[in-house]
């Protein structure tokens, strides 16, 4: 009877030995899962907003102020172009570029114009308070397309080089207006005097 | 021994490009801490203080009158300045120096604030280059570290 009762206990110890291991494997199942989660989250994620801040992302453009460039069809389309964060990483853009900054007067807002003019050239203006303005060093003068039609720096003029976001360089979406953006300067917008002569 | 080699080189590029890609989050989105330097904000911040910012603040748009934060510089985009925030959109600001007798005021236009540093003699703030953009903002500094561990600091890093 002892010995049964031993055998027993033995058993049953033997049996809850079964099933702790087993649960250790379920639950260690899941623990691995877990760690693997999130041992891709910390890699995955980071690397992915680093990317999209310092590398490129993508943007819909909105508004009219740089047709016929951007969005020539209004509201019926609106362009997606890829905005190139790593070229302006040391501030350098060139007259003609597209760009994308904060607005001036709305932090929450980006906008995307054209640089018309750098640090000490002088601009002759469209719709500005003085009729001619020198370019403040390490501000630049950006205008959009459409004038008339356009916040830019006719209505708060030179925006400092800080307020850079990225440079726009190709459009990406529809697909029939897949081109890469040239960097020019409108024939009627050349500058009066550039520091570079 | 080749493959060997090449296979530790590029666990080494991936460690150091996860670790670069996770400082550049904590750097860009939640703080960090930053050496001042110049005499401008004497005698709060020293020369050559070490401090702690944080950049939530600015994310959520919560920066008060009487905070002191860090901003790109409008003329130099590539440096950073430190001062106060004395005024914010709308607010009225005299912009004299107090040895003149008329006084000039004027108003922060939308989306700008006005900054001035406490040393009011030694500082070039917005009473010389107007208001600055708010979009130019990159942190509040809520912490500073006394001047006998910031010693140690500096020590330890030139060894």
């Amino acid at each position: 009877m002892v010995a049964s009762a031993l055998y027993l206990t033995n058993g049953a110890h033997q049996y809850g030995y079964e099933c702790l291991t087993g649960m250790a494997q379920s639950k260690g199942w899941v623990r691995r899962y877990f760690k693997a989660f999130c041992k891709g989250f910390f890699v995955a994620v980071p690397v992915a907003v680093t990317f999209l801040d310092r590398v490129a992302c993508v943007a819909r453009v909105e508004g009219a102020s740089m047709q016929p460039s951007l969005n020539p069809g209004g509201s019926q389309s609106s362009d997606v172009v890829l905005l190139n964060h790593w070229k302006v990483r040391n501030f350098e853009v060139q007259r003609g570029d597209i760009v994308s900054l904060v607005s001036p007067k709305n932090p929450e807002q980006k906008i995307i114009k054209r640089v018309i003019a750098l640090e000490g050239d002088i601009v002759k203006t469209m719709g500005h308070k003085n009729r001619y303005v020198k370019v403040p060093r390490g501000h630049i003068w950006v205008e959009g397309d459409h004038h008339g039609h356009s916040f830019d720096s006719n209505s708060f003029g030179p925006v400092s080089l800080g307020l850079l976001h990225a440079h726009a360089t190709h459009i990406l979406w529809p697909p029939e207006r897949w081109q890469k953006l040239e960097s020019v300067l409108p024939p009627e917008r050349l500058l009066v005097q550039s520091e570079a002569e | 021994m080749l493959r060997g080699v090449l296979g530790k080189t590029f666990r080494l590029v991936g460690y150091t490009i996860q670790y670069g890609c996770i400082a550049h989050c904590a750097f860009e989105y939640v703080g960090g801490v930053v050496m001042c330097s110049g005499p401008s904000m004497e005698p709060t911040i020293q020369n050559s203080d070490v401090v702690f910012a944080e950049n939530l603040s600015r994310h959520f748009y919560g920066i008060q009158r009487g905070d002191i934060v860090i901003a790109k510089s409008p003329s130099d985009p590539k440096s950073n300045i430190c001062k106060r925030v004395i005024g914010l959109e709308g607010d009225k600001i005299l912009t004299n120096s107090p040895s003149d007798f008329f006084k000039s005021h004027s108003y922060v236009p939308t989306g700008h604030v006005w900054l001035e540093g406490d040393n009011l003699q030694n500082s070039t703030d917005s009473r010389y280059y107007g208001p600055i953009p708010y979009g130019l903002i990159r942190g509040r500094i809520f912490f500073k570290i006394l001047k006998r561990f910031s010693k140690v600091l500096i020590w330890l890093s030139e060894a």
